[in-house]
């Protein structure tokens, strides 16, 4: 896997880029941390750091200087209104490699938080955690495990759960065994500006309402996007656009732990909607995802059948409208035995699947003369890509290219405005 | 209550038990002493226990208590005490946690065995009248809760070498442990590094609200403390706070009709009163509907059924701690559910809880083991 991500830098310099702001943001983001050198090994730094995590006051700015710090155990903090500030992602390094204890590298449990230009490497389980807090800003932080896919690696990067009002932008996430980037049971999130690769999900949202998702880039995850609704929890998500990203070669073997959600996504997948409502993929340059550049299921199909749900949950994508994206050269090599039958019985040898993968539930209870509401079907305006109905809902017996059936458009979603504190930032 | 108006009868005796326990012991011992702000350097200093004539001893009016099923802590052996105010006292609740005077000092002390080439025992040194015998006994460490104006507090002291004070340690601390169990020889101990927690990890587990964040006494309900007194055996321990006035209520207490958790470990009681008190004491403080673990949506908390239960339920954010297994617990099956695989794994990205142990708890994964394998129905994918 390093020496994919070797000949992807060097890729890098040769490819015509779409504009100058993603060739700005490349460059800014092109250090990764193998060539990174943060000086000196610092092991004694925990007392220190986790003395002013302690004492701090709201208000206070946390500075940590250059240098790589290794630490035995997780960090914490439990006050609201701190900013913990490094020197930037790549001079300042704090190292779990070595942490005995602990299921984050570092767990934030307060308000009013921001975090920059600092590195988190190697936790044994998620990097970055935030659990439960409003006003949070994320910024020019690099979560990275540094041995690049691995299936022991932590589950996420940077992982704000039940947050509000929060900003992830600038930051580097590489490596989780889960999601690089994972927004849980949110609300008004802007995520932004970030690059995610080599995770098996790049960023996800789930369970998360009004959630601004773009100019990211996202590479060489197993999946590059993931909007995502679990069941059995006290919220569900809804209301996200997913637009001006780059979303390419998604296409890194998953190396999820079987049993998590993100186990069942096929490599080679760019965006997958799953169980969600009212979702906006627009104006993303989707490209080189072998499996499909978009996937829209549901929980059923999503091999998580079986399990108990409560029944307020809603397993089918609804309210979702795909429209001016770039997709190319999606569907070529298909990640499972069965679509790669469907490939080449429907398309031939030599073809690739449609850019956007269905699987056919639909909720019968919803449906009025026999069609879904105007609002809750699934709209693609997208020139010459094409959607392939799975009919998983009767054993895959019948797939079939629909896409004159969703030849329609949506009211667009408003963009997300973050509030108060945040205000400046949208 | 008539369990009180009958026990009011034997309050002279237990006064004299308490009396004679004292008797022997001519040092008089130091008086408690409620610290308003700060956090004083020595465990010394808030003169709840103090070590003195080779014995870890209990202050005047200290109590000591257990709980039905204890949180399981790397086999420590745990010394809990209650201290409250000259003429104060808790006040009872049915349900959810019993509340305390601001001056309240709670500790827990959590010890070994000791053994004589240095490693730790589980061998059980129990408080008696002259308090915890030091020869047989490695201090690790104390901590505190202490209520103050602004609410709870927690503040953890680590043994100091010579045994004789603890010492301030608010950054927590990391210990390597050679651990004999049962007699084992030296080779078959278990090494494992004993984490002490830092001030922010006591409330990782005492914030049991993850919206208000205040820390609160876990132990501290009645379905905990509602038991025959480990240190008095012919009493109900919630008898025993009634007689000494530490407890009053405003209703009438009928300790057999309260609910109560059980002792785990007690064969003779039903399978699913030991899985659920285990799962109570060790997991709900995070996992209820308020808790920080309310992120799973898994609630373990006595009266929690169904899917949130974890039956047949798909984790949310477990990461590792899956297993590769489809959901929390599948019925029949402890080998396909995630609740029994992050039982019995010490990986610290997988295991739970998540802090406050590094070894697997055998005897408790094996009990939430059993209590699977004997759970009605499937999951039906």
């Amino acid at each position: 896997m390093i020496s994919d991500r070797t000949a992807n830098a060097s890729l890098r310099g040769f490819k015509p880029l779409v504009s100058a702001f993603l060739a700005a943001l490349l460059l800014a983001c092109g250090n990764d941390a193998a060539d990174s050198d943060a000086g000196p090994v610092i092991d004694d730094y925990f007392e220190t750091l986790q003395s002013q995590l302690l004492d701090a006051a709201p208000g206070d700015v946390i500075e940590i200087p250059g240098g790589k710090f290794t630490f035995d155990r997780p960090l914490s903090l439990t006050v609201d209104g701190v900013t913990v500030r490094g020197a930037g992602m790549n001079e300042t390094v704090l190292s779990f490699a070595k942490q005995m204890a602990g299921a984050e590298a570092l767990l934030v449990t307060a308000s009013d938080f921001t975090i920059e230009d600092l590195a988190i490497e190697d936790s044994p389980g998620d990097g970055l955690k935030i659990n439960e807090g409003e006003n949070i800003v994320i910024r020019r932080i690099r979560t990275e495990w540094t041995n690049g896919p691995d299936t022991s690696n932590g589950a996420y990067g940077i992982y704000p759960v039940q947050t509000r009002n929060v900003l992830i932008e600038g930051n580097v996430a590489i490596g989780a065994s889960d999601a690089g980037i994972y927004v849980g049971q949110s609300q008004n999130v802007i995520v932004r500006n970030n690059r995610a690769e080599f995770n098996v999900a790049g960023i996800e949202v789930e369970n998360t309402l009004d959630a601004d998702v773009y100019k990211n880039v996202v590479k060489n995850n197993t999946g590059g996007i993931l909007v995502f609704n679990m069941p059995n929890l006290p919220q569900l998500g809804a209301r996200t656009r997913v637009f001006r990203n780059r979303i390419v070669s998604n296409n890194t073997k998953n190396f999820a732990i079987p049993g998590t959600a993100v186990a069942n996504v096929p490599a080679g997948t760019g965006v997958i909607i799953n169980s969600n409502d009212q979702v906006e993929i627009f104006e993303n340059d989707i490209s080189e995802n072998n499996t499909a550049n978009i996937i829209i299921s549901s929980l059923y199909a999503s091999g998580l059948d079986g399990s108990e749900t409560t029944d307020t949950f809603d397993p089918y994508p609804e309210g979702i409208f795909i429209y001016d994206n770039r997709l190319t050269r999606g569907g070529t090599n298909p990640d499972s035995f069965e679509l790669q039958a469907l490939k080449t019985l429907k398309f031939g040898l030599t073809g690739s699947l449609p850019d956007v993968l269905w699987d056919g539930y639909v909720d019968q209870a919803k449906l009025v003369d026999g069609a879904l509401p105007p609002e809750l079907r699934i709209c693609i305006e997208n020139g010459p890509a094409q959607i392939i109905n799975l009919d998983a809902p009767n054993d895959f017996k019948n797939p079939s290219v629909s896409t004159t059936a969703h030849n329609c458009q949506l009211d667009t979603l408003p963009p997300v405005t973050l509030t108060g504190s945040l205000a400046d930032n949208s | 209550m008539g369990r009180v108006q009958a026990s009011i009868a034997l309050l002279i005796t237990v006064a004299l038990l308490v009396a004679c326990g004292r008797g022997s012991a001519p040092r008089p011992s130091p008086t408690p002493t409620f610290h308003e702000s700060g956090f004083p350097q020595k465990l010394s200093d808030w003169g709840v226990i103090s070590v003195a004539d080779g014995h870890l001893r209990l202050s005047d009016r200290v109590f000591p208590y257990d709980l039905a099923t204890p949180l399981f802590s790397d086999y420590a052996q745990k010394l809990r005490t209650v201290w409250l105010p000259p003429e104060t006292s808790a006040t009872f609740r049915a349900e959810g946690d019993f509340e305390f005077p601001i001056g309240t000092i709670i500790t827990k002390t959590f010890y070994y065995g000791q053994t004589s080439n240095g490693a730790v025992s589980d061998e059980q040194v129990q408080l008696t009248t002259a308090g915890l015998a030091l020869d047989k006994t490695r201090l690790i460490e104390t901590r505190l809760m202490v209520h103050r104006a602004e609410g709870w507090v927690a503040i953890p002291y680590i043994w100091d070498a010579d045994g004789k004070d603890a010492s301030l340690a608010r950054t927590g601390a990391l210990f390597p442990l050679s651990l004999r169990r049962d007699g084992e020889s030296s080779e078959e101990a278990a090494e494992f590094t004993y984490l002490v927690p830092n001030q922010n990890q006591c409330a990782g587990c005492h914030a049991t609200n993850n919206t208000d964040r205040t820390l609160r006494p876990i132990g501290m309900k009645a379905r905990h403390l509602n038991k025959t007194s480990s240190f008095q055996p012919a009493f109900n321990q919630l008898d025993l706070w009634l007689l000494a006035g530490a407890l009053t209520s405003d209703e009438e207490i009928d300790a057999t009709g309260l609910y109560a958790n059980v002792n785990w470990s007690d064969a003779s009681l039903p399978l699913n009163d030991r899985a659920r008190s285990y799962l109570d004491i060790n997991c709900s403080h995070c996992h209820s509907p308020v808790g920080p673990a309310d992120t799973s949506g898994l609630n373990l908390e006595p009266d929690a059924e169904g899917a949130a239960l974890g039956l047949c339920k798909l984790t949310i954010a477990a990461g590792s701690g899956a297993g590769g297994r489809p959901y929390g617990i599948v019925p029949g099956e402890p080998d396909e559910s995630i609740l029994v695989y992050r039982l019995e794994t010490d990986e610290p990205a997988a295991m739970m809880p998540e802090l406050g142990r590094a070894l697997v708890h055998h005897e408790g994964a094996a009990l939430i083991r059993e209590w699977v394998t004997n759970l009605p129905g499937s999951c039906s994918a």
